[in-house]
Order: C-alpha cells, then structure tokens, then sequence
C-alpha cells in the first residue's frame, strides 16, 4: 500500500509520539486499561499506515462495483438511488396490518416487510392450543389466504416489494403471496420481495423450530428452485445475522455464522437440486445488525461483502459477478435498546442506522424507541422512519460512497474481523459444515459464551448501557403510550378462520394435503403443491403439520 | 413435608421427588422413609445410560421412553449432571431432551447433580432407583454424567447397562479397554450416519468378539453392537432405539433365564450396604471431626508433615471403634 | 451435614424463541451455587407445572417476550395450586408493562424482574427470599 520511504517516515513520527504519549500518562493516567468494542475486540490507541501496510490496493480495496466489493456493488452508491426504507410491521388482523401498511406508504416508506405473530412464525393455526394468548401480539395472524387476501387488500404487487420474516412455514406463506398475485393477474415473473426462510439461523439463534435442520435445507432449496424457475424477482432466502447477534453473539460471530450459513445454503442447492451457482446465487440476500459499536458495524458490513465475493468465486467458482455480490438489508440492534429513559433510544438508533449506511446497506429498518417496551406506536414509527430519511436527506453522508474506505483504523478492524470470520468458517469447515457444527451444537455455546460475558461486563461496570448501569433515575416514571393488542383479536381472528373453514371443501383441502405429503416422501418440489392447497383454503398448520408429520419434529435440544 | 414414606407409597410424585431430594441434601432421619419402603422395592427393570459427554445420552433416553411408553410401560428416569466443583451449582441439562413426556403421569424424570460423588452418578441415585421403583415404574433409566472412563459405578445400581458410543471422539477404543468395555451389556454406536461408524463398529465388534469369555456379571451373554441412526432422522432413529429396547429386554431376559439376576441383585445390594455404612459410621465421624475443629487441626499438622493421613487415620479408627466395642461389652455387662 | 441447596426451574413458556435471558440466568445461577433445570423454548404451562412437581423445585423463573405474559404466567401458578404446590415460588421476568405487574403478582407471580436487572440483584432476591423446604 505504501512506499517504504513513507513507512520508514511513519515509524520515525510514530516513536515520536509514543513517547509523548508516555510521558503524558505518566501524569494523566488513561481512564481505562483496556479498550474494547461492544463485542470485546480489543483496540489500539492509533492506527497508522503501518497497520495496513500489507494491504493490496486493487486486491482488497479498488472502487464499487470492482472486486472484491469491499467499497459497494454498485458504481453510483446512493446517488442513484437511496437504500430502501423498510420498516417491519405487522400487529392484529390482517386487516390492522394492512391499515398500518398504507399508513406506512403515505408517510413516504419504500417497501413493506411483514412481523408474523408467533403462531404464524411456528407453523400453528390460531385456534390450537398452543397458540392461546400469542394471537396477534407480535405481528399479524395469518391462517388462511382470505387472511393475507386482507394483509395485501390495495397494495400494488408488482410495484412494492414485500419482505415476509417467515420461516419454517416460509413455502405456505410464499405460496399465499403466489397465489394471491395470480388472482390478481399478476405474472410470478412481475413480483418482487425477499422470504427470510433461513432456518440455520433459526437452530443456533432464534428457536423457531419445526423439523430437523436436514429436512429444513431441503424445503428452502425446493424454494430456491422455484424462485430460480418460477419467480426470479424474489429473493429466496434472507440469510440472518439480525437473531445470531440479539441472541448474545459479538460482531465476528455475527458474521461468520451467517456467512457459512450462506455456504451451507449454496452448497446444498448445487448438491442437492443440481443447480448451477450462477442460476441461484445473485438472488441470495443477506440480513445484519447494526448494533452500538460504530465502527465496528461499518467494519462488519465492509468485510461481509468482501468476504462473500471471495468465497463466492473461489470457493464455488461462481462466474458471474451478480453472485459475488453482497446485497443485504440491516436492522438496528434491538438488543441494544432500554426500557429505561426510552427516548435515548432515538440517539442510539440513529447512530446505529448511520453506521448502516456508511456500511453501505441495500435497505433498512429503524427501531423505535418504544419497541423494547411494546409494539411501536404511530408515532414513534414516524420518529424512526424520519431518522433515516434524515440521514439520507439532510447528513450528507450520501455525498460520496464509502467515505471511510482507506483510514487506517477502519481497513484494519475490517481486515481484522474478515481474519477472525475466516477463522470461524474454517473451524465450520473442518467440523463437516453448519449442520454438522449446529449438531453438535458449536455456535450455540460460542453465542451462550459471548452473551454471558457480555451480561457480566455490563454488571460489573466494565460495558455501559446509559440507564442500565450508569446515569439511572431513581424511580424513573416511563411516561410514553404502550401500544397493546387487546385478546378480543384473538375471538376475532378464530372467528375468522372457523368461516374460512366453514365455506371451504373439506374434501379437496385434504386432497391438496395428501399430494402435499407424497411430494415430501419422494423428494419432489413441495411449491406447486403449496400453491394449490392454499387456494382450497387449506391452512398454514395443515401444510406445517404434513412436514411435521413427513420430517419429523425438531425440539430445542437446549443448549447453553 | 410429613410421611414422606407413606405418600411415595401413595404415589405422591412430588414427594417422591422430596425424599430423593433429602437424601441429596441429607437431612437426618431421611433414612426412616427409605426403611419404610425398602419392602416394597426390587420389582423394576434398571437400565443404565453412559458414555462420553456429547455421545446423545440424553436424546437416546428420551426415545427409549417412547418407545417404552408405546408398549405400555411406565418408566422412571434419573439423569445425573455433574456438580461445579468451585461453585457448588448445578445446570441439569438432559431433562430438556425428554421435556414431550413432562404431562405424561407414566413417566417420572428426576434430574440430580453430583454433588462431588465419583464414578458418574450421585450418591442418592441408589436410593432414586428405590423411590422410582416403589412408585411402580416398570423400566427406570439411570444416565450418568458421561465425564470419563471412571463410570463404572453403574454396574452397581443396574440390571441392564448400555455404554452410549459415537464416532469421531477420537479415544473410544482407549475408553473401552480403560473399563467401560467390562460393564457394558449393549454397545451402542449412536449417530450412525457420521464419518467413521464403520470403523468404530468393527473395532468395536472385535473387542466384543475378544472378550467373549468375560467373567463378568453377563457370563455367557453374547455383547450386541446396534447402530442408532441421527437423531435428525428422526423417523429411522426411533426404530434403532425401538431395537435398542428389545435388547435391553432380551438381556433381562437372559439375566433371568440363566439365573444371573441373583448375582446382580447381591452385587447392587453390597453396594448399598456399603453406601448405608458409610452414612451411619463415616458421616457423623467427618461431622463431630469438622465441627469440633479436628479436622482442620490434622490438616495443619500434615501439611508441616508433622503427621500423616494414615496414622491419624489409625487414630481415629481406635478411638471411635473402641468407643463402639466398649458400648457393646457395657451392654453385654 | 445437611446442606439444602436451592432448586430453580427456568421455563420459557410460550412459542417465543428468544431465550438469550433464559441461558445468561441458568449460568448466572449455576454459579450462584443453585442446582438449575432448564426446560428449553416452547413449553406449555402444564408441562412447566409438571416438570416442577417432579424435580422438587423451590422455584420457578418464568421468561416470556411474546407479550403473552398475562395469560402464560398466572397459568402456571394456577397449575402448581391446583396441584397443592403452592409454596413453589414463582417469578417471572421479560417486556412487562408496568400496568400488568400488579394484576400479575396478585394472580400469584411472586416478583417480576425487568429489563436490565442485574444478574447479582436476581441472585440475592431468591438468596433472601427463597428457603429450600424441610
């Protein structure tokens, strides 16, 4: 990167200055020992040329839109077009939902994303038992397609793209987006929108669990190869870091597991479907966090990309440069949010989302400040969609793409963390791959690891979280409006699916299931026979409980 | 909690768990509730579990329940985790693989820690497996900690013993020959479907073959090597496991047949003479010597090597044995 | 020699998966010297009350991010009284609105931990008010 002269130069200043530094805290002793970021990587003092000395320009730097991607995929950045503003949302009905939608819409947001409730997320109807006193808290009861009829009643399909977080019932819900286009005469060609229906992410962080992770991959490349086929504009599979690092895990974890992630899912598609990487791989997105640490975000986004342009061409020997790039949507780190003093989560989210940017992230969603306490109200949804269309409108970091690209302190904690990922995907590697590692349960215990030191540093003072640890009001009186989603929905959502029940064919719906279950004994493509039996009407359980039935069910086995 | 003997004669399953729970913690008198039952004890079929931690002990107990329970059988399980030796504290994790049986009134699981104990199990599974038994559990499962090759303390509680093998641990064959291989009356190779189970079978198939005349509490019992599929298969796992249980009831069978049951029965019952001497003579002994500030006295005279062990333990033996003999012969006088 | 040592089971009821609490507390409490049982995501309130019966413990630790709270939490301690196991402490801790937790400790939820509350805090409330049974 530089001149030996120039390094010869450095060294000589930087003597000087190490020992001014000395002296200085001879007198004014640093107020800490060691400094870390959030995830405990440690960070020096300075960085200087000498840190990235060993960096190629044209091999690990050059422009966007050149390999290795590190500065973006594309040329014009965000002169072209800002990222898309996506916030998620769902909460009751469908028909809440879809009121909330348009709302969204008006206020000047780009694209939907959809918040299930926790029924709909674990494959259960809402008139089983499990499913009493969850319908509708979290997200939007889905049942059947008159539901999500509802769910998408005025929005253009193939003009809006929608992100379903769906993901063992991901093929019924996509079948549901599927069918209702083609009511509506739309080409499966015209539509676009991403199904999260990653489950790796699921086993090691997030716990919505259904069948075996074996039989699990094999649902989502039947999804891969139909959108491949079928759908080319959707976005099959977005490949989660968000739930890895809410669940405890530091920033190179993040990374690493959702990478290799996305190698298990590549390679399980060229295995088992017999694909080609070129025909699939430029639809897989990915899906980070963007936590406190600033830096350290813009670090993670940087190498991410990096990482996957390499992996992707040298690894799978993929061709086209589409596959090489990394396109992901960023949500800010929940886990970093307090119920105390709530309104500094506004502060935190903002500069949360900034680090986002300046990762250079496709599409975001912004917290709101009332999310750790209950669903965000209308208000503060304004206050966090504002913020980032403030970011992108009045900050003027959308000026120049990658301004951060070549200060020595940034390239090396990029560097950095690409190093320690790479680490961890090897180790991934060794162990047979991400379902072999997930078995034996590999980065479940690093993450159980991480959050555990984590939680005793913030006890012991060594992390601050304001208002946990440090700055608290005694007695402090949360005065902001809780959002709550009254149990009359839940009548009225079994109301709703005891009609659709009611009108429906018995005879054709258990039709559609047998056929559906036959396709999974023998290996075939499960999406055709999704789509068919949601438009009998058949539910989001009934398909659940054929895979259930089929693969088998898959308990959390547990570990910590 | 009163009469606890009577309510686990009753079938009263928390105080079932209590009155394992004192002899955990013994609490005096605790012993009372265990004479109360002892009659009615020795009616179950035990089964123990073990081998190397992350073997799948755990996930293969809980569809060896499943399988029981599909045949009718009730089934009492005890699962023993190790205790932390700096803290004291436990986290008992296998109750959470068998967590589909919790509202099942067949099945009982009791998880316990170690407290200190060696050999893989807890010093209150003896009295566990009575409790389990006298509640009229027809198979009770015992599954060790799983922390080396020291677990052969099972021998000593269970009819039926399966050491748990998977592939790729690197040491099994070390294991066998260090001791598992002499308590073992079903070999199982779980996670058959991993690199290297062909390999471990044979090796396996040939140590059996090798010891084929042991002398141990089997004699004459031909060792079976069954492969159990991934748990992740979940379909074809349950019928291994299902094979599995046959075994374990073909080698009850054999046990009864050949009239080797007795053998185990007076092996598991020296045991627990043993186990109960040491709780009536050892316990209050080590009691009076740390209360009475003795023991921490003897400590400092062996550590400036002013003494040792064995002669303060000659000590000790003379005093209280004495103590005992001179009781007796005032009784006698 | 006696020596009670506390017994906690840590559920989390509910179809939530977020068990990051969940696991932070089961070490916490290991190295507070507690024996604790985990029962894992996704388990009904009377598997819960069931799996307290049998493993004897002094208390359970309910976690819950679903906002299901008001019905999942009084179920379990519903399901301990019916079963004459009303001196089994429960506590819970998760998103609880403020308005709830009166209603919920009235419904038999002993103590309600909010977010941020230190593991050291937790640890000391049961070392002050929980005492294993004779």
């Amino acid at each position: 990167m530089f001149t030996q002269d120039l390094l010869d130069k450095s060294s000589l200043l930087r003597k000087k200055w190490e020992d001014e530094v000395k002296k200085v805290i001879a007198k004014n002793p640093d107020m800490r020992e060691r400094w870390s970021t959030v995830s405990d990587l440690e960070i020096k003092r300075i960085y200087g040329p000498e840190d990235i000395k060993n960096m190629d320009f044209e091999k690990d730097i050059a422009y966007p839109g050149q390999f290795p991607y590190l500065r973006g995929n594309q040329a014009t950045g965000y002169r072209g077009k800002y990222w898309t503003f996506r916030m998620f949302a769902g909460m009751g009905t469908a028909v809440v939902t879809n009121q909330r939608w348009h709302y969204l819409l008006s206020t000047g947001q780009t694209g939907l994303s959809t918040a299930f409730d926790f029924p709909t997320l674990m494959g259960y109807d809402t008139d089983s038992p499990k499913a009493k006193g969850e319908c509708g808290k979290c997200g939007v009861a889905i049942d059947t397609i008159d539901d999500f009829r509802d769910l998408i009643k005025g929005i253009p399909m193939d003009k809006i793209t929608t992100s379903m977080t769906i993901n063992p019932p991901a093929t019924a819900l996509w079948a549901m987006y599927c069918a209702s286009a083609q009511e509506q005469g739309i080409p499966l060609t015209k539509i676009g929108g991403t199904i999260q229906n990653d489950m790796l992410k699921e086993f090691i962080a997030q716990k919505t669990l259904m069948c075996p992770p074996e039989p699990s991959v094999k649902l989502i490349s039947d999804t891969v190869e139909f959108g491949t086929k079928y759908v080319p504009r959707w976005n099959t599979i977005s490949i989660s870091g968000y739930h890895i690092r809410e669940a405890g895990a530091t920033a190179v974890q993040e990374l690493a597991f959702t990478l290799r992630d996305g190698m298990e899912y590549v390679e399980d598609a060229i295995r088992r479907k017999g694909l080609h990487v070129d025909e699939f791989a430029p639809r897989l997105s990915f899906f980070f966090n963007s936590h406190i640490d600033f830096f350290e975000e813009i670090a993670k986004l940087r190498a991410a990309r990096r990482i996957w342009a390499k992996g992707m061409r040298e690894r799978y020997n993929s061709q086209d440069p589409r596959s090489w790039w990394m396109r992901f949507h960023t949500q800010t780190a929940g886990c970093s949010l307090t119920a105390q003093q709530p309104y500094n989560n506004v502060v935190r989210t903002a500069t949360e989302a900034l680090a986002a940017v300046l990762g250079g992230t496709q599409s975001l969603h912004t917290n709101s400040l009332d999310e750790v306490l209950c669903l965000p109200s209308d208000h503060a949804v304004q206050i966090a969609l504002r913020t980032q269309q403030l970011i992108a409108e009045e900050t003027g970091v959308v000026n120049t793409i990658d301004p951060l690209a070549g200060a020595y302190f940034v390239e090396a904690l990029t560097n950095e963390m690409e190093e320690k990922a790479w680490d961890y995907i090897h180790k991934i590697d060794e162990m047979g791959g991400m379902v072999a590692a997930i078995e034996k349960g590999f980065p479940q215990m690093e993450i159980s690891d991480a959050a555990y030191k984590f939680q005793q540093q913030i006890d012991s003072g060594e992390k601050i979280m304001i208002g946990v640890n440090k700055y608290n009001v005694e007695d402090e009186i949360v005065d902001i409006p809780i959002v709550e989603i009254d149990d009359s929905i839940e009548q009225e959502q079994l109301r709703r699916l005891a009609e659709t029940k009611r009108k429906r064919d018995g005879r054709k719906v258990a039709e559609c299931l047998n056929d559906l279950a036959e396709a999974c004994k023998k290996g075939e493509n499960v999406m055709p026979y999704c789509i068919e039996a949601v438009k009998n009407y058949a539910t989001v359980q009934e398909i659940c409980d054929v895979y259930r039935e089929v693969y088998g069910e898959y308990r959390d086995p547990g570990i910590y | 909690m009163k009469d606890l003997g009577k309510r686990v004669l009753a079938g009263d399953v928390r105080a079932a768990s209590r009155l394992i729970r004192n002899l955990e913690d013994q609490i005096t008198d605790t012993y009372i509730a265990i004479q109360e039952i002892f009659k009615e004890t020795g009616k179950s079929h035990v089964i123990g579990i073990t081998g190397a931690p992350g073997a799948g002990k755990s996930t293969l107990t809980d569809e060896l329940i499943q399988a029981y329970r599909s045949q009718g059988k009730t089934v009492g399980v005890l699962a023993v985790d190790p205790t932390s030796p700096f803290t004291g504290g436990a986290l008992l994790g296998d109750r959470i693989r068998m967590l589909r049986h919790a509202e099942d009134p067949g099945v009982f699981v009791r998880s316990l820690a170690t407290r200190g104990a060696m050999g893989g199990i807890s010093k209150a599974v003896g009295e566990g497996i009575h409790v389990m038994d006298v509640l009229g559990k027809d198979r009770i499962i015992v599954e060790t900690v799983g922390v080396g090759q020291q677990e052969v303390e099972i021998i000593n509680h269970a009819h039926t013993v399966i050491v748990v093998l998977v592939p790729g641990m690197g040491d099994e064959i070390q294991a066998l020959k260090a001791g598992l291989m002499e308590i073992a009356d079903i070999f199982v190779i779980n996670k058959a479907d991993r690199e290297g189970a062909g390999k471990l079978y044979k090796e396996t198939m040939n140590m059996v073959q090798m010891s084929r005349d042991r002398a141990g509490v089997s004699k004459g019992w031909q060792i079976p090597v069954l492969l159990v599929e991934s748990v992740m298969e979940p379909h074809k796992f349950a019928e291994s496991v299902e094979k599995l249980r046959d075994k374990i009831e073909e080698h009850y069978q054999f046990l009864i047949d050949n009239d080797l049951i007795s053998e185990r029965m007076r092996r598991k019952t020296a045991a627990e003479i043993q186990e109960a001497l040491w709780g009536a003579v050892m316990c209050p002994i080590l009691g009076e010597l740390e209360a009475s500030g003795e023991m921490k006295r003897m400590i400092d005279h062996c550590l400036l090597k002013e003494t040792d062990p064995y002669t303060l333990a000659d000590e000790i033996a003379c005093r209280y044995l004495k103590e005992e003999s001179d009781k007796e012969s005032c009784a006698e006088s | 020699m006696a020596q009670r040592r506390i017994r906690i089971l840590l559920a989390k009821p509910g179809l939530d998966g977020h068990d990051r609490g969940a696991r932070v507390l089961a070490r916490s409490f290991r190295d507070a010297g507690f024996e604790v049982i985990y029962t894992g995501c996704h388990q009904t309130p009377e598997q819960i009350a069931a799996t307290a019966l049998q493993e004897d413990v002094d208390m359970v630790g309910l976690s819950c991010l679903s906002g299901a709270h008001n019905y999942l939490y009084p179920q379990v301690a519903k399901l301990l009284r019916d079963q004459g196991a009303d001196d089994i402490v429960v506590v819970g801790g998760g998103i609880i609105p403020d308005k709830d937790i009166l209603p919920l400790k009235e419904a038999g939820i002993t103590e309600i931990f909010l977010p941020g509350a230190p593991l050291e805090t937790i640890n000391d409330w049961i070392r002050a008010n929980i005492t294993p049974k004779e």
